[in-house]
């Protein structure tokens, strides 16, 4: 691996920070003293939890955000970065963690937008030419809303590498990409940095910077807590200098149990055939899509974002009727035409991905997003008024048997950290005592401490008999915590295979779309 | 474009400028108030007392502040709910209108029909109306997605020139000396006036009654809950299972309803009778209203009373000191922007000046 | 006396000359102040002021005329007016942030209020309309002179105008990072675009425009003024851009149908047709709602033709 990762030239660094802070309202230090340096064709990794600073610091570095202290040196000379512009001006290119595109505008008309002033049938030519060199296909005429997640983030690369950029930011490029994809990034990246040009990759994927990164540098909580050659430091020396602690391994599961071993007992969920359209226009329709989650499992749906993820969720939870009511069954009744309220009546909750604006609302107190789902049980809403008492009441008891921080029940949502408010929501989600839970990305954006509490919860309900479908699109996760897994595709579903039957790089390529090149494993096996 | 105005985000809203915003505002307007005088030749301070003081030094004047104010509380307490829940319902004033003419119609119909029912049957006829004119937008907006603010706004147009043939034409009082308006409702069809020698009518306490019973729902109510959820977040609604149509249904009408209740007291109050111009604009001040009173029935009120003491004042000043009725409106649409802009401060600090220099200690 | 068919076809003629001029008058305050509306919406800001900012146009320009006899001056108020306006929205919901349909509304009642206020002397003041333009030769034709050259010239404006406002947000770099503002300003604020400076820019154009349209009704269309007189045209206008799915030519087409609609209406009473005159004043209302409803049917349509952040307020800090 190494050969592939020649040393960057010497001379002086193409980019150093000197102290840089910075402070948002709340007095919250996001950037404490933070310094970095980058040679000429060096890929340095940038690497830290979720709120470790990351972002804020390369958004500092491409004028979007300004510090507060600090000095910026570019090619040795102290410089300002006012402004974007200005950060292309020196030649600083950022590809962003959600792409900066525009949905109804052309690959041309996007890439136009980022140059200053260039025009003309020339610069389709140059795309072509840019994309050709790099090996990164885009049809300039097409329109975002009609690519792919891959191609999208083509169209950010040519859109920097157009620019002729001596410096290329990459925040967590490879969150959205299939492992086939990421690999023939990684020989992009490689061959800018043969050419002398500075890559800051930021990511918070271990084996990834193993595999390409000259340096690393380590953010926690805001400040460098360690810089090393990630080739030669182990993943755990890695994890633990990020997490700041052993990052003890996740308590093996007992085996799964299946009280209906005859399995004559009706599945908890079933989707039979179902196919529908998304409810927006940039994602894919739902096609053919059959499966069945029996109590006491954890079926995991692995896949791409922008796969059909949300319309399967919103397909499951009823906030989108099925086309026909025995696609969706909930143990063996129809109910694709039952709303949202009617599920929950028959046991289903629901996680889902976004926490804010859905899961709750951040501007209400905790009492009132506790009701949100909450309302159909527990008396909390009797002859159409609210209890106050009782929903302060339910609030109070999520905080305390989910260890939830929280200024108690009256605080709002949207004051509490990303892991806490998860924390609660799921905490709401179980205390309804489900049969069967649905959640997507219960653990996008959390801590690694919520993560793990998070999961033992779920665990804790699918060892009660519970009924558990988790789409993800954190693979580590799904490997650690589900029984069965399927990949989602361009809204088609694989088969469903034991977790322990698979292996990682089958499963990377069923999320690339070849199902039928994975061999069909051994008929399911219950021991 | 280096920014002049910095915002900073607080943390937390804050909670003195919720209150002391709407009174900021106030006191702007107050400010801008003077200028626009001093510029007419007119002594500022004389003017304001015309304009604020003198109207209801009186009791006639007080008694006259809670007769324009009641219609505005309860329009504005209608549309306040809708505009938690995202439903911009900007046609109170031809659901206004229409409540007036069922109202009316009915009242007419019955003529001289001597009995203790009248009175609640043409009110509810008058409130079915406003909520019949409020179903169209509704039903334009669930089924067809059609804009309710340019649907309601334009039925009210429809609605008044519906008024102005029914007064020209079919209605028109045969006794009237070719005047556009109806004949005088029959007394048992009149809301009573409380107190001798003042226009103060029982349209007025059962105002009242109709913004507490609001308030209430609001409050305690599960639907006031799910309509403030569909306004702050429409997904998180939908998550819990709420049905936005059937909310955008209750608002509409609800809205509608008050409006309509409020233009037939109108008519069967202060007027007795229906006339091209029933209303100096209450079904739009009403907006105003509900934005100065925070959306909440008490503040609708204060802001309501405050409201009504502009037009008084707008008589006053015109009657006394010669200066346009208009001056009104203008006030009325100052303290809306002051109100906006003073809301500002609950979310954001303001600094003036340059954002700190980028990268350089 | 026979009426030769020589005699019948000029009749003919000038009555279809003084049909179509009937339409273009009333469609061109309408098509102007829609395309004003269309270039803010473009660039993700939802104006609902224009009935406010058509008004303050409309009476900036009589008394501006009356006091100074020159039309020119009149219509350079009016515009003046209208950027104000524009300017007062622009400042309370981009610098501020203010919820953008509230602020709307609130200038929309503001301008009636204010211009009330302001041209209260001014009612009832008689004014001489507008000249129409007359180009020597093409003018004189026989029926298509007066038929194409024949209208004021604040016609051919609007047209110039939507034809202007189609090739600069299709064709040129200015356009497209306006529509880019509209669609992602978040993407656009991060490529180094100044969200703020382009909206403010189009808001007050969308200003400009509203006035010039006001000034058309006081000026041209009724040369008077009444309070009120814009008599819901500002919303039609607003309703126009939603039924034009937000393509310039679409406006063009949709003010005429609607002026055709309104000559409709009047014409109808000349002709003696046995409809109160209040029903047929109607018309227009109803027409703009049925248009609503016919577009808003296919939301999904709407949906991909809106700007994708036209009403949102943008914080720069985030």
């Amino acid at each position: 691996m190494d050969q592939s990762r020649p040393a960057p030239a010497p001379g002086p660094h193409r980019l150093a920070l000197e102290g840089i802070v910075k402070r948002f309202a709340g007095a919250v230090l996001a950037n404490d003293h933070i310094d970095l340096a980058l040679r000429p064709g060096e890929i340095h990794a940038l690497l830290g939890e979720n709120g470790a600073g990351k972002s804020t610091l390369v958004k500092i570095i491409y004028g979007v955000l300004h510090a507060d202290e600090g000095r910026v040196l570019w090619e040795g000379q102290p410089v300002t970065i006012s402004s974007p512009a200005r950060a292309r001006a020196l030649g600083i290119g950022m590809v962003f963690q959600h792409f900066s595109l525009f949905e109804s505008l052309t690959v041309t008309e996007n890439v136009q937008l980022a140059l200053d002033g260039r025009q003309g049938e020339n610069l389709a030519q140059a795309i072509d030419e840019v994309a050709g060199r790099y090996g990164l296909a885009l049809d300039p005429k097409q329109r975002i809303c009609d690519l792919s997640v891959g191609e999208r983030q083509r169209v950010e690369i040519v859109r920097c590498l157009l620019q002729n950029p001596r410096l290329l930011i990459m925040d967590e490029p490879t969150s959205v990409l299939t492992p086939s994809e990421v690999e023939s990034l990684f020989v992009t990246l490689r061959r800018l940095a043969g050419e002398g040009v500075s890559i800051l990759y930021i990511s918070h994927k271990l084996d990834e910077i193993r595999a390409l990164c000259h340096r690393a540098t380590i953010l926690r909580a805001g400040r460098v807590v360690g810089a090393c050659d990630p080739a030669t430091t182990s993943t755990r020396d890695l994890a633990r200098l990020m997490i700041g602690e052993d990052p003890g391994a996740l308590e093996r599961r007992d085996p799964p149990v299946w009280p209906h071993a005859a399995g004559d007992e009706a599945p908890r969920l079933e989707l039979e055939r179902l196919s529908m359209d998304a409810e927006s226009p940039f994602a894919p329709p739902l096609t053919d899509v059959s499966l069945k989650v029996r109590s006491g499992e954890i079926v995991g749906i692995a896949g791409v974002a922008g796969n059909g993820q949300g319309t399967l969720l919103a397909a499951l939870s009823g906030e989108h009727r099925a086309p026909r009511p025995e696609a969706v069954r909930v143990d063996g009744v129809a109910v694709g035409h039952l709303g949202p309220a009617a599920r929950r009546d028959l046991g289903l909750a629901v996680v889902p991905e976004e926490r804010l604006g859905r899961g709750a609302v951040p501007e209400l107190s905790l009492a009132e997003n506790a009701l949100l789902s909450s309302y159909r049980s527990g008396a909390l809403v009797r002859r159409g008024l609210i209890d106050r008492t009782r929903a302060h009441g339910l609030a109070r008891t999520i905080i305390e048997r989910f260890g939830v921080r929280a200024g108690g029940s009256r605080a709002a949502a949207g004051s509490l950290s990303g892991g806490n408010l998860q924390k609660f929501i799921i905490g709401r989600e179980l205390l309804q005592k489900p049969r069967l839970l649905i959640a997507s990305q219960p653990t996008w954006g959390v801590d690694a401490g919520a993560a793990a509490a998070i999961h033992r919860a779920l665990l804790e309900l699918r060892n009660q008999g519970g009924a558990l479908l988790i789409i993800s699109q954190d693979l580590d996760e799904l490997f650690a915590i589900a029984d069965r897994i399927a990949v989602l595709c361009a809204g088609r579903l694989s088969a469903t295979r034991p977790v322990h039957e698979v292996s990682l790089e089958q499963v990377g390529l069923m999320m690339g779309g070849l199902f039928d090149d994975v061999p069909t494993p051994a008929p399911e096996a219950r021991s | 474009m280096k920014m002049f105005l910095h915002l900073e985000a607080r943390g937390e809203p804050s909670r003195l400028w919720i209150w002391a915003a709407p009174l900021m505002a106030v006191f702007l307007t107050l400010a801008v108030g003077s200028a626009l005088f001093a510029a007419l030749g007119k002594d500022p301070l004389q003017a304001l007392n015309g304009f604020f003081i003198m109207p209801v030094s009186t009791l006639y004047g007080a008694t006259e502040l809670l007769v324009k104010a009641a219609p505005l509380a309860l329009i504005a307490v209608g549309l306040a709910v809708g505009f938690r829940g995202g439903v911009w319902n900007i046609g109170a004033e031809g659901q206004l209108t229409l409540g007036a003419i069922t109202g009316g119609g009915l009242a007419l119909a019955l003529g001289a029909v001597d009995s203790p029912l009248v009175l609640p049957a043409v009110l509810l006829a008058g409130v079915l109306g406003g909520m019949a004119w409020a179903a169209i937008p509704a039903l334009l907006r669930t089924r067809f997605h059609a804009n309710e603010i340019l649907t309601s706004l334009m039925l009210t147009y429809v609605a008044q020139l519906l008024l102005g043939w029914l007064v020209h034409g079919p209605w028109r009082d045969p006794h009237g000396f070719n005047f556009p308006e109806t004949a005088p409702f029959s007394p048992h069809a009149i809301l009573p006036v409380l107190l001798e020698g003042t226009r103060l009518h029982l349209g007025i306490p059962l105002a009242g009654v109709v913004i507490l019973a609001v308030w209430a729902l609001l409050a305690r109510g599960f639907i006031g809950f799910q309509i403030k959820v569909m306004g702050l977040a429409p997904r998180a609604g939908a998550y819990a299972g709420f049905r936005q149509n059937r909310l955008v249904w209750f608002s509409l009408l609800l809205s509608g309803g008050l409006a309509g209740l409020a233009g037939f007291s109108e008519a069967a109050g202060p007027i007795g009778q229906l006339q091209p111009a029933l209303s100096p604009g209450y079904g739009f001040t009403a907006i105003i209203v509900a934005f100065l009173g925070r959306l909440h029935p008490v503040g609708i009120v204060l802001a309501a009373l405050f409201m009504a003491l502009t037009y008084l004042g707008g008589e006053t000043v015109q009657l006394f000191m010669g200066l346009p009725l208009a001056v009104t409106g203008v006030f009325q649409g100052l303290i809306l922007f002051f109100l906006l802009a003073c809301d500002v401060l609950i979310l954001y600090r303001v600094r003036v000046g340059r954002r700190p220099a980028p990268g350089v200690s | 006396m026979e009426p030769t068919l020589a005699s019948s076809l000029a009749e003919a003629g000038a009555a279809a000359t003084a049909l179509i001029g009937a339409m273009a008058r009333a469609a061109t305050p309408l098509a102007l102040a829609a395309t004003g509306e269309l270039v803010t919406e473009k660039a993700g800001v939802l104006n609902l002021g224009v009935e406010g900012m058509m008004l303050m146009g409309a009476v900036s320009a009589f008394a501006v005329t009356v006091a100074t006899g020159s039309p020119v001056l009149g219509l350079g108020a009016a515009i003046g007016a209208g950027m104000l306006m524009g300017l007062v929205f622009a400042g309370l919901t981009l610098s501020l942030r203010t919820n953008q349909v509230a602020t709307g509304l609130a200038l929309t009642l503001f301008g009636v209020g204010l211009s009330a206020f302001v041209g209260r002397d001014f009612v009832g003041t008689p004014l001489t309309a507008l000249p129409g333009l007359s180009i020597p030769g093409l003018s004189d034709l026989p029926v298509l002179g007066p038929l194409l050259f024949g209208h004021d010239p604040l016609v051919y404006l609007s047209v110039a105008l939507i034809a202007l406002v189609s090739w600069f947000l299709g064709r040129t770099r200015g356009g497209l990072i306006v529509r880019a503002v509209g669609e992602n300003h978040d993407a656009a604020h991060s490529l180094g675009h100044d969200v703020l400076l382009v909206r403010y820019g189009a808001v007050l154009f969308g200003g400009a425009l509203c006035g010039l349209a006001g000034a058309y009704l006081s000026l041209v269309y009724t040369p008077m003024w009444v309070e009120n007189m814009t008599a819901g045209r500002g919303w039609i206008a607003l309703a126009l851009v939603v039924f034009a799915t937000w393509k310039p030519w679409r406006v063009l087409l949709g003010a005429w149908l609607f002026g055709g609609v309104t000559i409709l209406q009047l014409h109808a009473q000349g002709l003696g047709v046995q409809i109160p005159s209040q029903f047929l004043s109607m018309l227009p209302y109803l027409a703009t709602i049925l248009v609503l409803v016919l577009i808003s049917r296919d939301a999904m349509r709407v949906r991909l033709s809106a700007p994708a952040c036209l009403g949102k307020a943008f914080h720069p800090e985030h």
